[in-house]
């Protein structure tokens, strides 16, 4: 608009009022239809996906008619829920999931020790970092004939490997969080005189939330493996028999239709674990804090 | 200012350093000024001139390598509630709390009782407008919203001194001429002593009542002048954003306050 000519051409056309007409409520905000509203519900869709999946097995499963190699879905059904009704199934599962809480408790607890260690000295960020390191990349599994060693037959080893799985993951990924915590943020958290502990909680855990999270899901993850990996393997390790020593006995009596049971009771328990507990806890936290990224 | 009364905030001959890659900085040289009570004392410079590291030496986050600030008759050392920060970043706000949580926050760690603490955070959100947000999470307000909770979270904690580190700069024009005026209105409620950066020479104006010029590398005082938040033209008939203009850059630009 420099150029004088076109300034004056600008000048010549008329200025424009309007008076906006009012919009409907209805129009300014429709509401959505019924089959919108159930397409946006995830437990719906997920439900969906999970029954398509159970069809398309059962029908593949009929087509190849041999038992020993894949049983049908409702064969595995029919299984677990005489499994359960007996008791063995029921019994196998809490056994693993006492071991499975009491490792992952454990690993947790010395997760938050070294890190807190970490997050307060040079020396301690540089042994978690060259601990992490050397350790993170070591199979869980392959530490159990050592552990058996070390603490005999039973739970003692067992909770060892599952430490080791826990705490390299929740460690790293904490120390990782505490790190990423933005300057302002810091310094907001100094400016109302927070020092120590009241910092660390008030500031650092829930600032850090994403990523401590993201250990804590990588962490389950890695125990539950691990543990149905080590009764797998070393069943009689753990005495009574959990979840694996379920599994591996049924294969030896050649009852595939329990083996599958048995490796749905882990796949159930995986998808409760990560839909309700990890699912519940980010809804109620980054995702409602806006932090989910 | 009245003579008799004393500085809230004195700053004197102090020099700030940080490191850099392979050397030291020298971000502010030998700077000495005070702010008395009530004052809304504008620290105004190009970038470079160490304005913001000064703000943030004298919020205690970090150590002058010479000279004392004192607040008061304390020597300032660390952080404290006393001196409240508003920053620029719009993350300045907790996450994981809403807008009266964020609000509450430094009234309920500084060891006020809820419902005390509960009350006085009311009355600073409904000063800046936001009651219908009092339970929203930061990330659902627009930046404006944002500020202004920064700033009703700095203000119910009735610090001895506000500090506001470029609190509008990350707004759109239009909401940072209405926060301006906000803060205004505010400061005339609560009496608040003001220190406030920033490297807009209009919005110096219109917020000071005492402006700090700095030229920059390393920050050094040009000038300390006196403001009525109205852009004046002195006897001479030159306008006072110009006569600011020329003392930083030592030239001048014709009606130069639209500098932003």
């Amino acid at each position: 608009m420099s150029n004088p000519a076109a300034r004056e051409a600008a000048a010549e056309r008329p200025e424009l009022f309007y008076e906006p007409e009012s919009v409907p409520a209805e129009i300014r905000a429709a509401p959505k239809s019924l089959l919108t509203r159930l397409a946006d519900n995830t437990v719906l869709r997920k439900t969906l996906l999970l029954i398509v999946l159970a069809v398309l097995w059962e029908i593949y499963a009929r087509a190849l008619d041999n038992a020993l190699v894949l049983p049908t879905f409702s064969s595995t059904v029919v299984a677990m829920v005489s499994a359960l009704a007996s008791g063995e199934l029921p019994q196998a599962t809490a056994y693993t999931l006492g071991l499975l809480f009491k490792g992952y408790l454990a690993g947790l607890l010395i997760a938050a020790v070294l890190t807190a260690f970490a997050s307060a000295t040079r020396l301690g960020a540089d042994l978690l970092e060259t601990l992490t390191a050397m350790f993170n990349p070591l199979p869980s599994i392959a530490l159990l004939p050592l552990a058996l060693i070390w603490f005999g037959l039973g739970e003692g080893s067992v909770i060892f490997v599952l430490i080791h799985a826990v705490l390299w993951a929740v460690a790293l990924n904490t120390h990782a969080g505490f790190r990423e915590v933005s300057r302002t943020l810091r310094m907001v958290g100094q400016n109302y005189g927070l020092t120590g502990l009241r910092y660390v909680f008030r500031i650092l855990i829930p600032g850090a939330f994403p990523s401590i999270l993201t250990g804590l899901k990588i962490g389950w993850a890695f125990a539950w493996r691990t543990l149905i990996a080590a009764e797998l393997v070393f069943g009689s390790t753990s005495g009574s028999g959990g979840l694996g020593w379920y599994i591996f006995e049924r294969k030896n009596q050649l009852l595939i239709p329990d083996v599958f049971a048995g490796l749905l009771t882990v796949i159930l328990f995986g998808l409760l674990v990560e839909n309700l507990v990890f699912r519940v806890l980010e809804k109620r936290t980054v995702i409602r804090w806006g932090m989910s990224g | 200012m009245s003579d008799a009364a004393q500085p809230l905030l004195s700053v004197k001959d102090v020099t700030l350093q940080y490191p850099a890659e392979d050397r030291v900085v020298t971000a502010v040289h030998r700077l000495s000024f005070d702010v008395y009570p009530s004052e809304r004392f504008v620290l105004l410079g190009p970038s470079g001139c160490g304005k913001s590291t000064l703000l943030k030496a004298i919020g205690g986050f970090m150590a002058p390598v010479a000279g004392e600030m004192t607040l008061g008759e304390t020597l300032i050392t660390t952080p404290g509630p006393d001196r409240a920060f508003v920053f620029q970043e719009f993350d300045q706000l907790l996450p994981w709390k809403t807008v009266l949580g964020n609000i509450l926050f430094p009234l309920v760690t500084g060891g006020m009782p809820a419902t005390e603490a509960t009350e006085r955070a009311r009355v600073y959100i409904s000063k800046v407008g936001l009651e219908k947000f009092a339970d929203s999470y930061p990330h659902t307000l627009s930046g404006g919203m944002k500020q202004r909770v920064a700033i009703a979270r700095a203000m119910a904690m009735e610090p001895e001194i506000l500090l506001m580190d470029e609190p509008f700069a990350a707004l759109d024009a239009l909401t940072r001429d209405h926060m301006q005026e906000e803060l205004l209105t505010l400061c005339a409620e609560t009496r608040s002593t003001v220190l406030f950066v920033t490297h807009s020479i209009a919005e110096a104006i219109r917020i000071g009542t005492r402006i700090l010029l700095l030229t920059p590398h390393p920050g050094q005082a040009r000038a300390e002048i006196n403001c009525d938040g109205v852009d004046r033209e002195d006897d001479s008939g030159r306008r006072l954003s110009s006569r600011i203009q020329e003392m930083l850059f030592g030239k001048t630009f014709d009606g130069g306050a639209g500098h932003e």
